[in-house]
């Protein structure tokens, strides 16, 4: 579980912050609703996700809300991981 | 009557929460023809006056030059007021050929296919073009428009951090296995202003074997040494594949737009395009004022230039007043307030003082980062521009910001 956090948090740190904008991210961190990450660069996301997971993420579930925070996003690929 | 009170009161309730967003766009109406000064109804039902505008795409002056409204008027009295038709059934005349020729040469690239706007030209383009086993690899702040086409097509997508071109080439070696990879940008980031660095962005197209789509939208007619674009301004004009742009900014002001590039990708938008399949051919009238726009264009760089006298002028003396924007070298130039209720406040006094520009905030721009866009034109008289940048000066001081970068203006409003 914290291995997945971790994970997740690493990769939306290198993904969408700028190393100078002093932006800092925590697992609760609101990803979309704050702007961090906006709904057309979340597919980058998303397409981490599948791949590293070996997951397929409903389009009808990868929503903005889903993906809010890193603890929303590791609830949702652990739904899947399940399946 | 399936329009229930019920469902009334469905769109209503959205409406409402638009306005608690503050988000809610106000009507403004013209009264005049485009130009530096104009005439305005605003808040609506307001008695009009005259005042500057320092918020329009009029880059070039162009909207309503004399000769561009002449042409058009030609271009009704000799092929009529529409088409009526689709261009591939009965709506292409051979005004149509003669300006995707003209633009063709215009941007240097193999041929032009005519859109009824650049918007259009972005849903159509890239489902036209690209299938499931294809990438796109887009910068994260392009257009509305290239969103919205590159969510129509099956390619995958993907995007990279705006313009670090160390992401981009990250990217590009992630996505090696796809059968082909498209790198989309905008010319000018029409928010910003900044230009997305075209020598860098065709050199990793060109390691990588990628194509390159660019949106010229806020750079055709004026960027570039003869206003070709950023491929001329950087000095790549055979390295880029694929130019969308519109006639609806620099080039007249009017509508429509343009898909330039590789023959066989032109050729492919007029058999698979759908806005370009089901949508009416470009009037004839904006057709024959475009072709105008570019004679003008092509035999004199005098508006350009006087552009890049403009933006010079208003870049350097606007800084100099204290207020903070971002640098740059293009006629978009954000005045930096982070703040969106700053950034309303203050273009509303902006008006009361005779200067029309307008504050733009979350989601059109990133959180925390509202400001006033302000767009140069040719049409600008160094008066004029004096004038707005004291209007400036003056709404800052009310406001306490002279003098003031992003730290200070967000210890005193917050963003």
């Amino acid at each position: 579980m914290a291995e997945m956090k971790d994970v997740v948090l690493e990769y939306v740190v290198n993904e969408y912050v700028d190393e100078d904008d002093g932006t800092t991210v925590s697992y609760d961190t609101p990803l979309i609703s704050s702007g961090i990450v906006d709904s057309f660069s979340m597919v980058s996301l998303k397409v981490f996700l599948e791949k590293k997971y070996q997951i397929k993420l409903p389009d009808d579930e990868a929503t903005p809300e889903a993906f809010d925070t890193v603890n929303s996003i590791v609830r949702l690929v652990q739904k899947h991981q399940g399946k | 009557m399936a329009y229930s009170s019920k469902t009334r009161s469905l769109f209503a309730g959205e409406i409402d929460s638009i306005k608690e967003k503050g988000l809610f766009k106000e009507k403004r109406y013209i009264c005049s023809p485009q130009d530096a000064e104009i005439e305005v109804e605003y808040p609506e039902g307001a008695p009009k006056r005259h005042v500057l505008n320092f918020c329009s795409n009029n880059y070039l002056g162009l909207s309503s030059h004399p000769e561009v409204v002449k042409a058009a008027h030609e271009g009704l009295d000799s092929r009529g007021y529409g088409m009526s038709s689709v261009r591939f059934i009965c709506g292409t005349q051979d005004i149509h050929r003669e300006l995707q020729d003209r633009m063709s040469k215009f941007l240097g690239m193999e041929d032009t296919i005519l859109f009824p706007s650049c918007m259009d030209a972005n849903a159509g383009v890239f489902e036209a073009v690209l299938g499931q086993e294809d990438v796109i690899i887009a910068d994260r702040l392009i257009h509305a428009s290239l969103v919205d086409g590159i969510r129509l097509c099956s390619a995958e997508y993907d995007t990279y951090k705006h313009m670090n071109m160390k992401h981009l080439k990250e990217k590009l070696e992630l996505h090696k296995d796809k059968r082909t990879r498209m790198i989309v940008t905008d010319g000018v980031f029409s928010m910003d202003g900044d230009l997305a660095p075209m020598d860098e962005i065709c050199a990793l197209a060109e390691e990588h074997d990628a194509m390159v789509l660019v949106d010229d939208s806020h750079a055709s007619g004026f960027i570039g040494k003869t206003g070709r674009g950023v491929h001329e301004h950087f000095g790549v004009m055979d390295k880029v594949d694929i130019i969308t742009t519109t006639f609806g900014k620099a080039l007249g002001g009017a509508s429509g737009g343009c898909v330039s590039g590789k023959r066989e990708i032109v050729e492919l938008c007029f058999q698979k395009a759908r806005p370009f399949l089901f949508s009416n051919a470009l009037a004839p009238s904006i057709v024959k004022a475009s072709i105008k726009v570019i004679d003008l264009i092509s035999k004199s760089t005098e508006r350009r230039d006087r552009l890049e006298t403009n933006t010079k002028r208003f870049r350097e003396k606007i800084t100099a007043a204290g207020l903070f924007v971002r640098p740059g070298e293009t006629p978009i130039v954000p005045v930096m307030l982070y703040n969106a209720k700053l950034a309303n406040d203050m273009a509303r006094d902006m008006y009361a003082e005779g200067i029309y520009v307008v504050g733009f905030f979350f989601p059109v721009v990133p959180a925390g980062a509202a400001r006033i866009r302000v767009q140069l034109s040719a049409a600008h008289t160094d008066q004029q521009i004096d004038q707005c940048v004291a209007a400036f000066r003056k709404v800052g001081e009310k406001y306490g910001i002279i003098g003031l970068e992003k730290d200070g203006i967000i210890a005193k409003y917050g963003m």
